[in-house]
């Protein structure tokens, strides 16, 4: 094997050349740098300004109400078991808003993915249409939604799960847009050959593709919609939340309810937590040949 | 060449996966810059082997010795030394694909500079200079500025060589370092792993998948089957027999069927673009 260059470009040139490169790429992220640490350190000034009471004075404050709570759950713990009890069925209504709003959402955001996805949408030029429909249904917060929703239809669980399964719909499909952007298109292909029809080839060829990640995403979305569950609550959605608004209210005095409330939801979300994760960790196994 | 001075001894190695040994008490002794081909079939543990030596992977069992280091019993930062002294080359080059390719050459002094100092590509101009140098020595510096995931599968193993040569090592591991190739960059790669051997001194242990190339390029040939050394000599005495011994075939086996010689291009490869 010879060692000789090629192109004729000597050493020198290619070395300096390059080390040109690298000066500029040094200047741009060191003004970069210089750009983020200025905005970093002038918005803090900024809210700590504006902070009423001031962010340091009232910091050793913060842990006054975690203390109440725990100290008074403490000295009535005798009824705790009875309290996670009573207060049992409104989880079980919470975690079904939960599950009601995420199979809903997952369905509408896997049509509003495969609308639009390039390569798959049954009409292209409705694409940004589609996009759009999903970017405002994830902008508005699940709380105004609720809000709304409570105001024309009453309060109880439906308004809730119609305003986390829109939100849920627009956060999901754009997950899953990107899913579909990396399946492969020749089974798409392959069953258009034979003559099926747009659905047909999106259920048969490309769901199977993207079914484990989609799954995952869904089970992510479903731990986040039970916290979301559980806030919509406090506006008077029903479930847990409702009960954890009243017993914070009436200060203290149910503060031991307040924490069999918080007991509830927390090995709530870490059951799921951990059931999802297995269920995840077995797909990706699976998908391994 | 420096008989003596740079000795590798492998003492009774051993790695099991659960109830399989992929090595089984293994004990090769390499002194001086010595070339090595390690020959096998697949899962013979030619890989686990390399990458024992590497640190890449524990050993169950035995030691791994190199002077009067014991290399097996390493951690934290003396392990990161050893492995900064003992390059891996591997199969799929394995290279950072989105960085060019004098960053991924750079990545050979990894070990010596601050996490900090690398993050933000402040690699001494020095080490730019010498890194493209090496590109240079390799045949391949008009590549300096391109991304590593542009340039063909020969160009990147050479990129890879060339990562392996800026640490400096003493030892230069090559796990397959030629079957993800076409004949010619093989013969360009392999070349270029014989040229650094005769011309650094260094020591290389490279696997291999075929005989032709092992008897080519190799001072001595290891032959491994189902984890154990059945075979430690130089290329004149591995027979046909013994590699039929060494790949459990029987005597239907042919070395032509696995061969990947191309001495019939020889004659044009000069002629060809690096």
């Amino acid at each position: 094997m010879t060692d000789t260059t090629q192109g004729g470009s000597p050493l020198s040139a290619t070395q300096g050349s390059y080390m040109a490169m690298v000066r500029q790429k040094r200047l741009y992220s060191g003004i970069a740098i210089l750009i983020f640490v200025v905005l970093l350190v002038s918005g803090f000034h900024t809210a700590n300004a504006r902070n009423a009471g001031g962010f340091l004075d009232g910091l050793p404050q913060i842990f006054d109400f975690p203390a109440d709570v725990v100290s008074e759950a403490w000295d009535k713990r005798a009824d705790m078991a009875g309290l996670l009890w009573r207060y049992l069925p409104e989880l079980i209504e919470t975690l079904n808003i939960a599950a009601v709003s995420t199979l809903l959402g997952a369905a509408l955001g896997l049509l509003l993915s495969l609308l639009s996805t390039r390569g798959m949408a049954p009409w292209p030029p409705l694409i940004p249409v589609f996009r759009r429909v999903m970017d405002v249904s994830r902008a508005l917060p699940e709380i105004v939604v609720a809000l709304v929703l409570i105001y024309m239809l009453g309060g109880g669980p439906i308004p809730a799960m119609c305003a986390i399964a829109l939100h849920t719909a627009g956060a999901l499909g754009k997950l899953y847009s990107e899913v579909n952007e990396n399946a492969d298109l020749k089974p798409v292909d392959g069953l258009s050959s034979v003559g099926s029809t747009w659905t047909q080839q999106m259920l048969l060829g490309v769901v199977p593709q993207v079914a484990p990640n989609y799954l995952s995403y869904g089970l992510l979305r479903f731990e986040v919609n039970i916290r979301a569950s559980a806030i919509l609550g406090f506006v008077g959605a029903g479930g847990i939340g409702y009960e954890l608004r009243n017993s914070m209210s009436w200060g203290p005095g149910r503060f031991d309810e307040a924490a069999a409330i918080f007991l509830l939801l927390f090995v709530t979300i870490i059951v799921v937590d951990n059931i999802s994760s297995v269920v995840r960790n077995r797909l990706s196994e699976g998908a391994r040949p | 060449m420096t008989w003596g001075i740079c000795v590798l001894r492998i003492d009774k190695l051993t790695k099991r996966f659960g109830a399989n040994a992929a090595v089984e008490n293994v004990s090769v002794t390499i002194e001086g810059s010595a070339m090595i081909g390690v020959i096998g079939a697949s899962g013979a543990g030619k890989s686990t082997l390399l990458r024992m030596i590497n640190r890449l992977a524990d050993a169950s069992e035995g030691a791994i010795w190199y002077q009067d280091r014991e290399v097996t019993q390493l951690t934290g930062g003396a392990k990161r030394q050893w492995q900064s002294e003992c390059a891996m080359i591997f199969q799929q080059f394995n290279l950072v694909p989105r960085m060019d390719v004098v960053s991924n050459v750079l990545h050979g002094t990894l070990n010596r500079r601050s996490t900090f100092a690398t993050l933000f590509n402040l690699y001494p101009t020095e080490d730019i200079h010498r890194a493209i140098e090496i590109l240079d020595r390799l045949g391949i510096a008009e590549n300096a500025p391109k991304r590593a995931e542009a340039l063909s599968g020969g160009q990147q193993q050479r990129v890879a060589i060339a990562r392996a040569l800026m640490q400096d090592p003493k030892i230069i591991l090559a796990d397959e370092p030629i079957a993800s190739l076409d004949p010619m960059n093989a013969q360009i790669v392999m070349d270029t792993l014989r040229r650094i051997h005769d011309e650094d001194g260094r020591m290389v242990i490279a696997n291999l998948h075929t005989l032709d190339t092992a008897r080519r390029y190799c001072d001595r040939v290891i032959g491994m089957r189902k984890g154990r050394v059945v075979f430690d000599g130089t290329p004149d005495q591995l027979t046909t027999g013994v590699a039929r011994d060494i790949y459990g075939a029987g005597a239907g086996f042919s070395e032509a069927a696995t061969s990947t010689d191309i001495a019939a291009l020889d004659i044009g490869l000069e002629r060809l673009p690096a």
